[in-house]
């Protein structure tokens, strides 16, 4: 990999949920690498725990609910988890931005496009509000929003789920983050919509040289515009790898039980029919001894079920948590 | 926008005919006779028939009815029986303490009430919210003698920081003004306060838990626009509301401040005009009163449009 010091480094974080029901381990040691410029793509079924990492990465998780107990994310060498809020909000959306799942919701209905973009101008480049409009408007006209001008003082109802999705990334990259979390960017939106939003978002990435952690449930979506993989599954990594080492060597029995359940068109449709994987997510709120992937995993012993694999390096640069590693079903 | 004003204004008219009709039922149904009260406790049965008579009050019920409508609705809201001069004059001299009275409350009223329930929002579970939460509950159950009553003793009689009651006009300086009205403001506020602070809680509970908050506190936005911007922008819409309805318990709180803390305004009026059934001030009073509730609505309505665009009329 990169001799140089990785851009964001996340080293054995631990975020748990304290409700009424119990404590839930949502990111059970979870340590891995963005480098700079780079695009890593975090893959992983609802409740896996990879946007419970992007929230915990800025420190956004929700209030009184959930905590990180654990670990340390340092971005650039500087520990983040250690700052006192000024200095976080410093970050957000300065050096590090998000954007979120629900274009539809994650805008604020009663402030114009032109001031959510203009105020983090505002807040983190010290910009006066007339320079802070000119760069909202700039960005929106990157994002390929025709009249960008007229369209600063519009507000999100008068515009598309694709629209606002534009929006959140202009908003995003306004400040030239060194890193954008995106979180889900495409699922809420049309099929046809999906590939151009994704497509500008990398385009963008490209030009401001921000390294992108792209969190998702699509893998084909992270075979066309990944570097590096990590897979998550029940709140800890269980396999890490390059993109095209992944696709073509899938080690841990999850990673291959999720592409073998991609529909595929063509001749290979007819001769097999569509696997799922058996079997649901564990429940993180009960101790998982074991593999937790061990009651779905058609190859688990006992074993399997006793002691928990560490991610360990199988191949070069790809890693896997599993005792079983790369053995046929 | 104009064209649904004057729709809105339009409709306010089937709303005080009916309010005109039940105020004047209510008034002339309730036991006592003005004629007496006006001719004192001597007075024989004869002396008492020739001012039934004089004031109109020996013809049928709907006869007296069309007759005060129609005066109303020409502008003339008719003379008081006992003072004999219009009630429109009447209420007009003692509007300035009321107004005085209601403009203080509502400003002092609002600005708590948002930012307590802002704050207990914002540290919901805290001791703070809970602390707020309670005075709410207390505000709201103590009526407004109760709490009068004890700000004067406290404050006037004990402390002596402020006038124990009456009213100076505005003419009379700012000050002079303003100590008279502290005590009574605050008797009239508390329970439109706990009203208004437990609607912007929950709304800004809510509020808060939104997507759109998330996406501000990613992009680096401190506490106070957050609270303020973001979320209060948003909750504007029911706090809005509470606080035109409230205006009820405004209305009915100050005929009860007026008279604790004696201050002789259009509630005072009112109050004796109870007592000697006069009743075309209590027409008059309770019709201007309707008025006002219904026009501060619709501002309230009006209001709408500047704090969430996607409100068009």
């Amino acid at each position: 990999m990169d001799a140089a010091a990785p851009l964001l480094s996340v080293e054995d974080l631990r975020t748990h949920f304290f409700t009424v029901d119990g404590v839930t381990r949502a990111v059970d040691g979870v340590s891995f690498t963005v480098n700079a410029g780079e695009t890593l793509g975090i893959v992983g079924e609802s409740g896996c725990g990879k946007s419970v990492t992007a929230l915990s990465i800025l420190r956004l998780l929700p209030q009184r609910i959930g905590r990180i107990v654990g670990g340390r994310v340092l971005l650039e060498g500087e520990d983040l988890l250690g700052l006192d809020i000024g200095a976080m909000r410093d970050i957000r959306g300065n050096r590090i931005a998000m954007i979120f799942q629900e274009p539809m919701t994650s805008l604020n209905p009663v402030l114009t496009i032109g001031e959510q973009i203009a105020e983090a101008v505002r807040i983190h480049q010290g910009a006066s509000a007339a320079d802070a409009l000119a760069r909202a408007e700039e960005m929106l006209a990157l994002v390929r929003i025709s009249d960008a001008r007229r369209r600063l003082g519009d507000y999100p109802h008068q515009f598309s789920g694709g629209m606002r999705q534009r929006v959140m990334i202009a908003m995003a990259l306004s400040c030239n983050p060194k890193l954008l979390i995106a979180d889900e960017p495409t699922t809420a939106l049309d099929v046809t919509v999906q590939a151009q939003i994704l497509k500008l978002m990398l385009e963008l990435k490209e030009r401001t040289g921000a390294a992108v952690m792209l969190i998702t449930h699509a893998l084909p979506v992270v075979a066309e515009t990944c570097q590096r993989v990590i897979v998550m599954y029940a709140g800890r990594i269980v396999e890490m790898a390059e993109v095209t080492e992944l696709f073509d060597r899938p080690l841990h029995p999850y990673t291959r039980g999720l592409m073998s359940s991609i529909p595929r068109l063509g001749a290979a449709a007819r001769q097999k029919r569509l696997t799922e994987i058996p079997g649901l997510v564990p429940d993180l709120r009960k101790p998982v001894i074991g593999c937790a992937f061990a009651p779905r995993c058609p190859l688990a012993d006992d074993h399997c079920r006793a002691e928990a694999p560490p991610l360990t390096e199988h191949l070069t640069a790809h890693q896997a948590a599993c005792w079983k590693a790369g053995e046929a079903a | 926008m104009i064209a649904y004003i004057i729709r809105r204004l339009v409709a306010t008219i089937p709303v005080m005919l009916l309010v005109a009709v039940i105020v004047f039922l209510l008034v002339h149904l309730a036991p006592g006779d003005p004629a007496s009260v006006i001719a004192g406790d001597n007075a024989t049965s004869d002396q008492i028939a020739s001012i039934r008579a004089a004031l109109g009050l020996n013809r049928p019920l709907w006869e007296q009815f069309a007759i005060w409508i129609g005066h109303v609705l020409q502008g003339d809201l008719g003379h008081s029986l006992f003072w004999n001069r219009p009630v429109a004059e009447l209420i007009l001299q003692r509007a300035e303490p009321t107004i005085s009275l209601a403009i203080t409350t509502l400003i002092l009223a609002v600005t708590i009430s948002i930012t307590l329930g802002v704050l207990a929002a914002w540290k919901a579970g805290s001791g703070l919210d809970r602390a707020v939460m309670g005075v709410a509950v207390t505000g709201f159950s103590v009526p407004v003698f109760v709490v009068g009553y004890l700000l004067v003793f406290v404050f006037a009689i004990q402390l002596r920081w402020l006038p124990v009651q009456g009213y100076r006009p505005i003419a009379d300086g700012l000050w002079p003004w303003f100590e008279r009205l502290i005590l009574p403001s605050i008797a009239l506020g508390l329970a439109y306060v706990a009203l208004i602070a437990r609607i912007t809680r929950t709304t800004m509970l809510e509020v808060l838990a939104e997507d759109y908050i998330r996406t501000a506190e990613a992009k680096g936005v401190a506490t106070r626009p957050m609270l303020l911007k973001h979320a209060l922008k948003n909750a504007a819409v029911p706090i809005v509301t509470i606080v035109g309805i409230g205006v009820a318990l405004l209305i009915g709180g100050v005929v009860i401040t007026e008279t604790v803390f004696n201050i002789p305004g259009i509630g005072r009026l009112v109050v004796d005009a109870i007592a000697r059934r006069d009743y075309p001030i209590i027409q008059g009073v309770i019709l201007v009163f309707s008025g006002v509730y219904v026009l501060v609505n619709l501002a309230v309505d009006i209001s709408y449009t500047f704090f969430d665009p996607r409100v068009r009329y």
